[in-house]
């Protein structure tokens, strides 16, 4: 509870930011708008206002600041606006209904855990194969680093239209994507995970005469837990930018990447950002979550202690 | 080599190859142990005691020379889950209990469920941290901590424990308390042990030999049988047999040491 403060604290200025950079944004927009609706502004042609900038029209004009908050359509939405649109998207609309962003984030959601599934396992799996076995140590770390450096706003549409000659649509190909960009930091921590015992710890297992799959399931298996959990955080939230990004350059009809897209598409920022902020809280809520796990299983280990 | 012999080192050569040229850990050791003895080796660092023990207990591999544990390689000794060993550190596993520390060789070694009930009961008594099985090592202090680590080491019963340093952290009343604790429990199993530290009185206070050791190249430079009783008050360390053993320990170390 210490850290409601300081996030609090973090959240207002961010806020103030936002609220006082909105001013100058919408000041063109809502000039000529105001010169449509008959008012009087300083300099009076369009044309004459472009010499000025968003900040210099707000000076020369500050009966017009009021109005930059509720444009209908604004550079850049007010948070009040944003507001609105998600309480309107989220809580009024019937969850099934094509205007609802909780049917559009189920849609985002589902694909992100199914590639969060797959990506965690694979990263797994290759952890113990790089940790338990030479050729694969020497191997498919530097393979696993280098799928990292390519852009995934470049792979997803292959991947999508690859999948898509086979008949695969729908939610498999994003959760693909997801699991491409969630994967590795499964790999990183857990082969950190598994190899943080120390050399005494390793010798304490061969007095006993410990077999290997003995010293995984007793030692490094638990050892790895507190870095599994470090991933899985980093992980989901990257599972969620991954279904995002899947659902960009396709066309999607439905979830977050697909709202981002229409808001953008049909001059209506106010769904893009309502989208934004919705796939920002559903990661924030994701990264709870397993915050929330990290804690219960490391104090049931006895780890969470002092 | 007689027949209570338990660990028999002759010509005994460790050389590890480092970027640096070769380094000679262990040059020409010849030491017999006998069953029931407590054996100290003390000697500055990179004399080669730990590296000894290490030799002993498998973990390292001569290059040179004979090395029986129990009649057998340290190996075989070691796949026989001849010996005991006490790090450094207690190393206690952070996730588990005391008592599942405690079972933890015990589970590697496939004894049953109930056995290892009465084992991890049983050794943590004779350590006396009875009441502790359900702690987690943070709940703890360092002294208790190396205790359920001695205690893990007793608790397959092996005939031979082997301690690197294990009180080389703590402080020196908890280790006084610890060195009495251990010369009860040496006189209560019979074991044989091996005992590394760079402490001479404690040394002298807890062995009935002490082995002396020297660097560059790791040798031993004198081997002193302990004419102290068996039984040993802490105020034993103020008798003159005491004090003249401490002075023939600092003699040895003193005359390998000449070159720096």
């Amino acid at each position: 509870m210490k850290s409601v403060l300081p996030i609090l604290t973090i959240v207002g200025a961010i806020l103030l930011i936002w609220v006082v950079a909105v001013i100058p944004m919408n000041m063109h927009l809502t000039a000529d708008q105001a010169q449509r609706d008959g008012l009087v502004v300083a300099p009076a042609t369009p044309a004459e206002r472009q010499a000025f900038s968003g900040l210099g029209l707000s000076f020369a004009n500050p009966d017009l600041i009021p109005l930059t908050y509720n444009l209908d359509r604004p550079r850049l939405p007010s948070p009040h606006q944003v507001a609105g649109e998600m309480w309107d998207t989220i809580a009024l609309r019937n969850v099934t209904s094509r205007q609802s962003l909780v049917y559009h984030g189920w849609v985002t959601l589902s694909a992100t855990l199914v590639g969060f599934v797959i990506g965690t396992t694979l990263g797994i799996l290759l952890a113990i194969g790089i940790v338990h076995n030479r050729a694969m140590d020497m191997s498919v770390m530097p393979w696993a680093i280098a799928s990292q450096t390519i852009p995934i706003l470049a792979l997803a549409p292959m991947i999508i239209v690859m999948m898509g000659q086979f008949g695969i649509q729908g939610l498999l190909p994003k959760a693909v994507i997801s699991a491409y960009l969630s994967f590795f930091p499964v790999v990183v921590g857990m082969v950190k995970g598994l190899r943080s015992p120390d050399a005494m710890q390793m010798d304490l297992l061969r007095t006993y005469y410990a077999s290997s799959s003995q010293g995984f399931w007793k030692l490094r298996l638990p050892a790895s837990v507190p870095y599994l959990f470090a991933s899985f955080k980093i992980g989901i939230s990257a599972a969620l930018v991954g279904a995002i990004v899947a659902e960009l350059p396709t066309g999607a009809r439905a979830g977050f990447g697909a709202r981002m897209l229409v808001g953008d598409q049909y001059g209506n920022p106010l769904v893009t950002w309502a989208a934004l902020f919705a796939a920002a809280i559903t990661a924030a809520a994701l990264v709870a979550i397993f915050t929330a796990m990290e804690k219960l299983t490391l104090r049931r280990m006895g780890m969470a202690a002092a | 080599m007689t027949a209570d012999t338990v660990i028999s080192a002759q010509g005994l050569n460790l050389t590890f190859q480092t970027n640096d040229g070769p380094v000679h850990a262990l040059k020409d050791v010849d030491l017999d142990i006998r069953k029931g003895e407590f054996v100290s080796f003390i000697g500055p660092s990179g004399c080669g005691k730990t590296t000894f023990l290490r030799c002993i207990a498998g973990l390292e591999a001569p290059t040179g020379g004979t090395l029986t544990v129990n009649g057998m390689t340290p190996d075989q000794a070691r796949r026989a889950r001849a010996y005991g060993y006490v790090f450094q550190a207690a190393g206690l596993y952070p996730w588990r209990t005391i008592g599942g520390n405690v079972k933890l060789p015990l589970e590697i070694m496939g004894f049953s469920k109930a056995e290892q009930a009465e084992r991890v009961a049983r050794v943590l008594a004779l350590v006396d941290l009875a009441g502790f099985e359900k702690k987690f090592p943070w709940q703890l202090s360092g002294g208790m901590q190396q205790r359920a680590s001695i205690a893990r080491a007793l608790a397959f019963d092996a005939d031979i424990l082997l301690m690197d340093e294990p009180f080389g952290a703590l402080d020196e009343i908890v280790r006084d308390h610890l060195n009495e604790q251990l010369l009860a429990l040496w006189a209560r199993t019979e074991k044989t042990i091996g005992f590394v530290t760079h402490s001479i009185p404690e040394a002298v206070y807890l062995s009935t030999k002490i082995v002396v050791m020297s660097p560059r190249p790791g040798r031993i430079t004198d081997v002193i049988d302990s004419p102290l009783p068996k039984e040993r008050p802490l105020d034993i360390r103020d008798s003159k047999e005491f004090i003249d053993i401490a002075h023939r320990v600092r003699e040895g170390l003193r005359a390998g040491h000449v070159d720096d």
